[in-house]
């Protein structure tokens, strides 16, 4: 098979309408072009010497001042090229705690992803004080609290922007200001913000910050950490000189190269996606709640990013959804605990004590510009039979008074 | 998480779906905090025991919908003591199997029909369901019984762990948790030894070091040995499908509600000797009338051992 077959070969995508685009998003047809010739013809190694070699390199050159231009940093060099966010966001955390080892303190929220989540808790275990920052109900972070846990013992904050499942965002230029204040290190997971919401970092108080390509219709496997220039910095990965000595291995060449052009893409779509988004999220969001009994928004509607709605639907639960709108051809996620084989409902909802009868039928729709009117009117018809047909199975529905209560099911052996 | 084949087809076409209004015997089970509920009602003929419809109402995932489903397929037309020797195993096989971290799906249903079955009968089922973290997803272990575990038989190794308790058997993705566990549990019980008097960890050593195990005077205890005798009758009753799986099930020993057993052959390391151990220890808490928990151990375990207390 070509190359060009392959590329020319739409139709065996699957089609759906495709609302989890905070999982992954569709690689740009613009993307995919920009990245073949550095798979087939351009293949030599960014650092060497010779002509094969120096044009791959020049054009991982271009690649992070389209990321620089995305994320508004004053110096290309402070972008550094990784194998994904998770590396990204490992780094940079690892790094500060390396960096300040008179330190022995982090911050970081509860509803973190599970890239800081699992390492803070990792380096709970092997002795640091992590401060775990609470939300309310509606997912804003206690900031109160946050200065409280401030002092001049912490090495790194490490808060995300967006959250993957509600899409609140924290006010992170103000708690980059006041970490700050104490000579701590500032990391923002701006995964779910790149390409959605506007980034400027050299006019913020932010040393770190970590994105992913797929996010933004980039390629999977390549990431990307904004490292301040005179950042006090420890490389996770130590080996040869690439990236600056601040990444060692070889570069993706070709998914950087997607990255830098998806970077560039999602940047002049900015300003008129983000109204286009925030008005189509909010006809679903409406549409879905107007025709659908027992249902509420989670998460804080003033403040989010425009892509994401998170809907919880009480009296049922989410994987149960999810395999009923695959089946009419819907890709949209939950927050719900069979999801990911866990018995428990998502960190985030428990954390925003959205109540068990919600918690566990959460469902995220989240948009990107290739989402459409079309796809809302789809999500809005086939939605609610859904429900509906799920409901008559709960024990803690009443189908007569169409209505629900925990109070309708109280087993004895439980 | 996906379905397997035939239980998406229960899932979107579940059978006997639906509220009895003429039920005599009725199970519910599950909370809303776990994400799984189900309401298995029976209409049961009280001549023949033998039950004539079966309904249900199930919040949970598209496999607790189908096991739901499954189920109440299973046992219509059976009598009540031959529907209660179904395992949650014959509902998983009813579905074509179920994917190993939705086999807890299976086993609400058999939960279900106990607690339908006791209903019937005027008896009562208590819970004896653990309320600690959840390690291993697949055998729905928690830390309290890792911990339980390691310290009445002084476990020290992730590899004994998994041996005693099944956690890690399966997909072997809470290695490093049950490593956690233990490593607290370890650190306790170091904490437990360095506060005891002295002189009470010599004799304690003196008692496990001098005396042979054989010679520790054993009082006669009668309702022991009836205890014993129908766990055994239990365990004899399961042996033969064991045996012909290629393994095999023995008693070691009874401490309150705790029963030690050993499994042998094509048991040991076997990823569904979980489900076994759950199906015994389902009609052994039946038979006794009272919750118990069956424990898997290895033979060789030094008896002297078992002298540490499980309120961890």
């Amino acid at each position: 098979m070509t190359v060009e077959a392959f590329i020319r070969k739409p139709e065996s995508a699957i089609e759906m309408v495709y609302l989890d685009n905070n999982a992954t998003t569709k690689l740009d047809p613009q993307v995919l072009e920009a990245m073949w010739p550095f798979l087939a013809e351009y293949y030599g190694n960014p650092s060497s010497i010779h002509q094969l070699g120096a044009k791959v390199g020049h054009a991982l050159e271009d690649a992070r001042e389209k990321v620089q231009t995305l994320l508004g940093a004053e110096y290309s060099t402070e972008i550094v090229f990784t194998s994904c966010a998770t590396e990204a966001t490992s780094t940079a955390i690892l790094s500060a705690v390396e960096a300040m080892p008179e330190r022995r303190e982090i911050i970081t929220s509860v509803v973190e992803h599970p890239a800081t989540l699992q390492l803070c808790q990792h380096l709970e275990r092997k002795g640091y004080k992590v401060h775990w920052i609470g939300v309310d109900r509606k997912g804003r972070l206690d900031v109160e609290a946050y200065r409280r846990a401030l002092s001049e013992q912490v090495a790194l904050v490490s808060i995300m922007w967006a959250n993957n499942e509600t899409g609140t965002l924290f006010p992170i230029e103000m708690l980059a200001k006041l970490a700050k204040e104490v000579g701590a290190q500032f990391h923002v997971d701006a995964v779910q913000v790149a390409g959605k919401y506007p980034i400027n970092v050299q006019n913020s108080d932010i040393d770190m910050l970590s994105i992913s390509g797929h996010k933004f219709h980039g390629p999977k496997g390549v990431g990307a950490l904004y490292l301040r220039r005179g950042t006090r910095f420890r490389p996770l990965l130590r080996g040869g000189h690439q990236e600056r000595g601040r990444r060692a291995g070889t570069e993706n060449v070709a998914s950087i190269i997607g990255m830098g052009v998806a970077a560039e893409l999602a940047y002049q779509a900015l300003p008129q996606q983000m109204t286009r988004l925030a008005m189509l999220r909010d006809r679903l969001e409406q549409g879905i709640l107007a025709r659908i009994p027992s249902t509420f928004v989670t998460g804080n509607p003033q403040q989010r990013v425009p892509n994401t709605s998170n809907i919880a639907i009480e009296y049922i639960e989410g994987e149960a959804l999810l395999l009923m709108l695959n089946q009419v051809g819907i890709a949209a996620s939950s927050g719900s605990a069979c999801t990911s084989g866990s018995l428990e409902p998502s960190h985030v909802m428990k954390a925003m004590q959205i109540p068990f009868t919600a918690a566990h039928g959460t469902l995220r729709f989240s948009l990107s510009r290739f989402s459409s009117d079309d796809d809302v009117d789809y999500v809005l018809a086939q939605l609610p039979p859904i429900v509906e047909r799920l409901r008559m199975l709960s024990p803690y529905w009443d189908n007569a008074n169409n209505c629900g209560s925990a109070e309708m099911f109280t087993p004895a052996y439980a | 998480m996906g379905l397997f084949r035939k239980s998406e087809a229960a899932f979107f076409n579940p059978k006997n779906a639906k509220l009895l209004s003429d039920a005599n015997a009725r199970g519910d089970v599950g909370s809303i905090s776990c994400g799984d509920a189900l309401s298995l009602s029976l209409k049961i003929n009280p001549d023949s025991e033998v039950i004539e419809d079966a309904g249900f109402q199930t919040f949970g995932c598209g496999s607790a919908i189908a096991s739901s489903s499954a189920l109440t397929e299973i046992i219509i037309g059976k009598t009540l003591n031959e529907a209660l020797q179904v395992t949650n195993q014959d509902i998983a096989d009813y579905l074509d199997g179920l994917p190993p971290e939705k086999m807890h799906c299976s086993v609400m249903g058999m939960e279900a029909l106990h607690a339908a079955a006791a209903n019937y009968r005027g008896e009562s089922l208590e819970d004896d369901h653990e309320e600690g973290e959840l390690i291993c997803k697949c055998f729905a272990v928690d830390d309290l019984m890792i911990k339980r575990v390691v310290k009445a038989n002084g476990l020290s190794t992730v590899a004994e762990v998994i041996n005693y308790t099944k956690a890690g058997g399966a997909c072997t993705a809470c290695h490093e948790k049950i490593e956690w566990v233990l490593d607290a549990c370890l650190a306790e019980m170091a904490g437990e030894a360095s506060a005891k008097p002295l002189q009470v960890a010599a004799q304690a050593s003196a008692v496990v070091q001098d005396i042979p195990v054989e010679d520790i005077p054993m009082e006669f205890d009668a309702a022991l040995a009836e205890k014993i005798t129908v766990i055994e009758q239990v365990i004899a009753e399961v042996r033969p499908a064991v045996q012909a799986d290629g393994g095999d099930i023995r008693l070691v020993d009874v401490e309150d509600n705790l029963v030690f057993v050993s499994m042998s052959g094509a048991c040991t390391g076997c990823g569904l000797s979980g489900l076994t151990l759950a199906n015994v220890e389902v009609k052994i808490s039946k038979a006794l009338g009272e919750p118990y928990t069956v424990f898997p151990v290895q033979e060789t375990a030094p008896v002297a051992k078992k002298e540490a207390t499980y309120d961890c």
